[in-house]
């Protein structure tokens, strides 16, 4: 019977997932970079302008202050979050009591809904009531304890730190399992022939976790890059966008400015670095 | 050889990290739960030690189940999260399975297409997605986000599933087909029961992810009444005078009770789901 060919039976079987993602991602794809080539009030016909949104954007000391801004927080947050997850994960690479509980309790900041928990957040670091600065000020820190999110370079270091504590665990966790699966043989015949602690760390642990460090590593830089939910919660991109991302600057100029072309050509910023990640990612995925 | 001295220093090298990440990871959920059953009188006091709570009350439980929607939102938020998992779940199979177990032309580049449709983050199609929406009518309709959820949730499933489908083995389904079986009986009868364990892992990430997904919800639902609880809680719950924030952190305590069960008791296939992708077996 014809529909027992593989070939048949595959592609009938997914005409419709793949209907479905053509329908509400490729072509709100393809739709989004022509309307970055309009001038497109909301509510209103657009007309075509070719570059000038992209060339205004090039103009705007606004546009390239978020791009840096966008940059220092996937950096530093992904670095953190790298070093801070192999610290986790070797801490619980170790036989200890009621581990699973342990692991289930680290993993809870990645789980919860980011915007619920950004919200403790917020408030953890309210300007009159901080929990934040009322313990630096027990421990003897001058009143009233720093503005956290209301001082340019404070509220980058906050968003940094807030991404990199929910982050954290996907890496550890996700860094654990990788170190499970090294041989303990490798370690025993190391110590035998005199490899100390580093030496085992950085000889034996590190090459045979690089595969999943940089698999983690490329996800993780491609969500932090385009990350809005946190910053859009704690700062709205403020003070005077210093916060400001590429996902946060576009949503204030289509969605508060009404300007759907001009934002959808910032977001489109993105792009080109997206891009590259994720072709990067997409074809290491696939020599696995 | 192990000395009383030798269980301490052994004790100190897993709890004194370990203990380090467990205080950092879970104070903010700690400072939710105390700020949720404070009075008001005690939150907005500086000279009450602020780590513990003196007479703890659930006024802003009753507020905030009685005066703010949030029970609606959490009626749509798990609405919506259930429809877009199980719609997810069926036409990511429909994706796998293919995938899985057939040879046909073309289907590495499906793979890959798949994947890469995955990575693709929200910011990147929220502007042109919403118009879209706008044309169909659907702003302020649950039905927006159960339509738009799933296009980064079907990808997602699709990945998990087939690498869940490789690892079933063949003969069942050989054997079927040379019993007689055509594709679809062995798919339906044979095949998908086997895949308890993958369906469960990627339900419960599908799951989460709606529960977590902020940015399509924030622009297609501007009504009360069909808001989620993120976009409730942040669009109606912040407001402008200092005293509320019992009730912001009532809510979101609640907002994250469901996901913590579900998680709490699947955690071993979430952790497997979780690693999946990343750890060669």
């Amino acid at each position: 019977m014809w529909l027992d060919r593989q070939d048949v039976f595959s592609w009938l079987m997914m005409a419709l997932p793949l209907a479905f993602l053509a329908a509400l991602v490729g072509y709100p794809f393809f739709y989004g970079i022509l309307l970055s080539l309009e001038d497109r009030p909301v509510a209103h016909p657009g007309t075509f302008v070719g570059f000038k949104n992209f060339v205004a954007n090039a103009h705007d000391p606004v546009f390239w202050r978020v791009a840096l801004n966008t940059f220092i927080y996937t950096g530093v947050a992904t670095l953190l979050k790298m070093v801070g997850g192999l610290g986790l994960a070797l801490a619980m690479n170790q036989h200890f009591r009621m581990k699973n509980l342990v692991r289930a309790l680290l993993l809870l900041p990645f789980i919860v809904p980011t915007v619920l928990s950004t919200v403790a957040w917020l408030w953890m670091l309210d300007p009159a009531f901080s929990v934040v600065n009322r313990m630096l000020v027990a421990l003897g820190w001058p009143r009233p304890g720093p503005s956290w999110l209301g001082n340019p370079t404070l509220a980058m270091v906050s968003i940094i730190v807030i991404n990199t504590w929910r982050g954290l665990p996907f890496y550890g966790i996700t860094l654990l399992a990788g170190l499970q699966t090294v041989p303990s043989e490798l370690y025993e015949a190391a110590s035998i022939d005199g490899a100390g602690g580093w030496e085992r760390f950085r000889f034996i642990t590190l090459p045979m976790l690089r595969p999943i460090i940089l698999i983690v590593t490329l996800f993780s830089v491609i969500f932090t890059f385009a990350d809005f939910q946190l910053v859009y919660v704690l700062t709205h991109g403020g003070p005077a966008n210093a916060t400001q991302l590429f996902a946060t600057y576009a949503f204030d100029i289509a969605m508060n400015g009404g300007q759907l072309g001009l934002g959808a050509s910032v977001a489109l910023a993105m792009l080109p670095a997206l891009a590259l990640l994720i072709v990067l990612l997409t074809v290491y995925l696939r020599r696995e | 050889m192990v000395t009383g001295e030798g269980h301490i220093r052994q004790a100190l090298r897993v709890w004194l990290p370990v203990g380090f990440f467990l205080v950092v990871a879970l104070f903010p959920f700690y400072w939710m739960a105390i700020t949720s059953i404070k009075p008001n009188s005690e939150l907005y006091n500086k000279n009450v030690m602020p780590l513990i709570v003196h007479a703890p009350t659930l006024k802003h439980y009753v507020d905030l189940l009685t005066k703010s929607s949030f029970l609606l939102w959490t009626w749509n938020t798990m609405l919506v999260a259930v429809v877009s998992t199980a719609i997810s779940l069926i036409l990511g199979t429909m994706l796998a399975y293919p995938l899985a177990r057939m040879r046909f032309a073309g289907a590495s580049l499906i793979a890959m297409t798949i994947a890469a449709i995955y990575l693709v983050p929200q910011p990147l199609l929220f502007i042109p997605l919403a118009d879209v929406i706008n044309h169909l009518h659907l702003g302020n309709t649950l039905t927006s986000v159960i339509l738009t959820y799933p296009t980064m949730l079907v990808p997602f499933c699709a990945w998990l599933l087939l690498g869940y489908f490789k690892t079933v083995p063949k003969e069942l389904e050989e054997a079927a087909r040379i019993d007689g079986a055509s594709r679809v009986q062995t798919m339906w009868t044979i095949f998908l029961p086997l895949c308890t364990p993958g369906f469960i892992s990627a339900g419960i990430f599908a799951f989460t992810l709606s529960q977590n997904e902020f940015l399509y919800a924030l622009i297609f639902l501007t009504k009360s009444s069909v808001r989620t609880v993120p976009v409730g809680v942040i669009a109606e719950l912040i407001r402008g005078d200092v005293f509320y924030w019992g009730q912001l952190m009532a809510g979101a305590l609640l907002g994250s009770i469901p996901v913590a069960i579900i998680y709490s008791f699947f955690v071993e296939h979430y952790v497997a789901g979780l690693t999946a992708g990343s750890v060669k077996a």
